[in-house]
């Protein structure tokens, strides 16, 4: 009896389905093509490896005499991290649950969706190149950019949390007569707040990132001086510059754990 | 005028079409005492129960609600008329069904979000009223000293007793219980019930109970109504379930013995 269920080609106790070898053999595949394609070779990658070197070298000392325009560089940058951050996730409180199939109808949470898809397609610096055209040089443009990067990422993982809800704590308040926003007050916030608050700090995080690179292209921040001091080749700037942006993410994860305790997330 | 405080009448509901869960209930109960629903499993106990405030919508049939004068039919309630009468019945759950994150207090309150407004709702600004009633309640429940504490660090009895502290917050006309003890172990089970029953009582409202526990049945009921295949098979007092009834009702005789 036992022989013949080991025979049998079902009883194979663990197989890779077909389709999953098929996908990573094409993977392989491209990668080997796409290598050689890109004229990839070693010379080139030693010779780099010595540019680097050189780059590296000219970085020291760092040039501190510059501070001001440090300082009203990295100043600009956290006000549009800070307000981009609050007010895209307020913007994407509302979103998120009008995306949420389980709470909405679908009339409303497919528009929904699209918006967060559209806001999540382009990437910040594409969205501000778009703003700088359209309200000018400065802040202001970066601002808008990270508040509809912030939407479409915490809509989206708002509406995915939003749909995870256990739904019988939601029948129960349903059951007492409670009206729609009610619910919302008392069913659902209650089930999805300390994930928000987890996401909010993530895209805070995030926006204080790009907040430096915003600039690149003129919507204010460090990132302006960044690129200027590039095309001067001071290099000793940019290594002060680069120094504070990684001094300054990782104050903003520790501001970001300290939040997620006050929330007892 | 009739002493009903609910009247079913042809209760039919089909999931599927053609399969009906509920092949044509028609029940009244009394103003007051402890009725329990028996029945196997998949009989349509919680189908029922859940067709009253609605959590499930019924197929066909009329749900009558009545107090004094007034008779509303609960199934053909929608929006605001609907949560209106949801505010009038209230349900206890088999998991208890507390919002986890909020602190005993705050699920008592949600009784009364059928009458607050979102704004103080949202501020937790309820009417002294309601607070004073929510502590009277604790105090009925024993559970004074928990009024912080969050739902989650409860235990399976203390929750189903805010359960059935938040449906009495509503001031209900008639309390619901699905399956109120099934979560639970036999000596809180007991507890449970006597709560259910002597609340019921006290506030002179109708308490009904589903159960698959027929001991438990027997020992609360005023009344007991068997259901077997989405329909009624029994209705009478507990001392009427011979084992002739519990076999019509449950099918086989094995588990008898």
């Amino acid at each position: 009896m036992s022989k013949t269920i080991s025979q049998s080609p079902t009883a194979t106790p663990f197989q890779a389905p077909r389709a999953a070898r098929i996908v990573g053999l094409s993977v392989a595949l491209y990668a080997c093509y796409a290598l050689a394609q890109l004229d990839f070779s070693w010379a080139r990658f030693e010779t780099g490896l010595g540019n680097g070197l050189r780059f590296i070298a000219r970085m020291f000392p760092p040039d501190v005499s510059r501070l001001d325009v440090l300082w009203s560089g990295l100043r600009e940058s956290l006000q549009i991290a800070v307000l981009a951050t609050t007010l895209g996730v307020l913007c994407a409180l509302p979103v998120g649950i009008l995306a949420a199939r389980n709470l909405m109808p679908a009339w409303c949470s497919w528009p929904a969706r699209g918006l967060i898809t559209i806001c999540r397609s382009l990437h910040p610096v594409i969205v501000s190149i778009l703003f700088v055209k359209a309200v000018g040089f400065g802040a202001l443009a970066g601002i808008l950019a990270l508040m509809v990067a912030s939407v479409g990422f915490i809509g989206k993982l708002f509406a995915e949390a939003t749909e995870e809800i256990s739904l019988k704590q939601l029948e129960a308040v349903r059951a007492t007569g409670a009206s729609f926003p009610n619910l919302l007050a008392y069913g659902v916030l209650p089930q999805v707040l300390a994930r928000f608050v987890g996401f909010a700090t993530y895209q805070l995080d995030s926006n204080l990132r790009n907040s430096t690179m915003v600039g690149i292209v003129g919507a204010g921040g460090i990132g302006g001086a960044l690129f200027s001091a590039f095309q001067r080749y001071d290099y000793d700037f940019v290594f002060t510059i680069l120094a504070s942006i990684v001094a300054i993410i990782v104050a903003g994860e520790l501001a970001a754990n300290q939040l997620k305790k006050v929330f007892h997330v | 005028m009739t002493a009903h405080a609910l009247e079913l009448r042809g209760l039919v509901k089909e999931y599927r079409p053609g399969q009906p869960v509920l092949r044509g209930i028609d029940l009244n109960i009394e103003g007051r005492g402890l009725t329990a629903i028996v029945g196997p499993s998949g009989t349509g106990k919680s189908t029922l129960i859940r067709c009253i405030n609605r959590l499930v919508d019924p197929s066909a049939g009329a749900i009558w609600l009545c107090a004094g004068n007034q008779r509303i039919d609960l199934a053909t309630q929608r929006g605001r008329a609907l949560r209106e009468c949801r505010r009038r019945i209230g349900m206890v759950f088999q998991e208890y069904n507390l919002v986890e994150r909020l602190t005993v207090m705050e699920n008592l309150l949600t009784g009364r979000l059928g009458y607050v407004g979102a704004w103080n709702a949202w501020r937790r600004k309820f009417p002294q009223a309601d607070l004073d009633h929510a502590f009277e309640l604790l105090d009925a429940v024993g559970l004074r000293t928990f009024v912080n504490q969050r739902a989650d660090a409860l235990s399976g009895g203390q929750r189903q007793r805010v359960g059935i502290a938040r449906a009495l917050m509503q001031r209900p006309q008639v309390m619901l219980a699905d399956e109120p003890t099934s979560s639970l172990d036999p000596k809180t089970a007991v507890e449970i019930m006597t709560l259910l029953r002597d609340q019921g009582l006290k506030r002179g409202i109708p308490v009904i109970v589903n159960s698959h526990d027929v001991d438990l049945a027997r020992r609360f009921a005023d009344r007991v109504v068997g259901m077997s295949g989405g329909k009624v098979v029994f209705d009478g007092a507990p001392a009427g379930l011979s084992d002739a009834v519990l076999r019509t009702i449950y099918g086989g005789e094995d588990w008898l013995q």
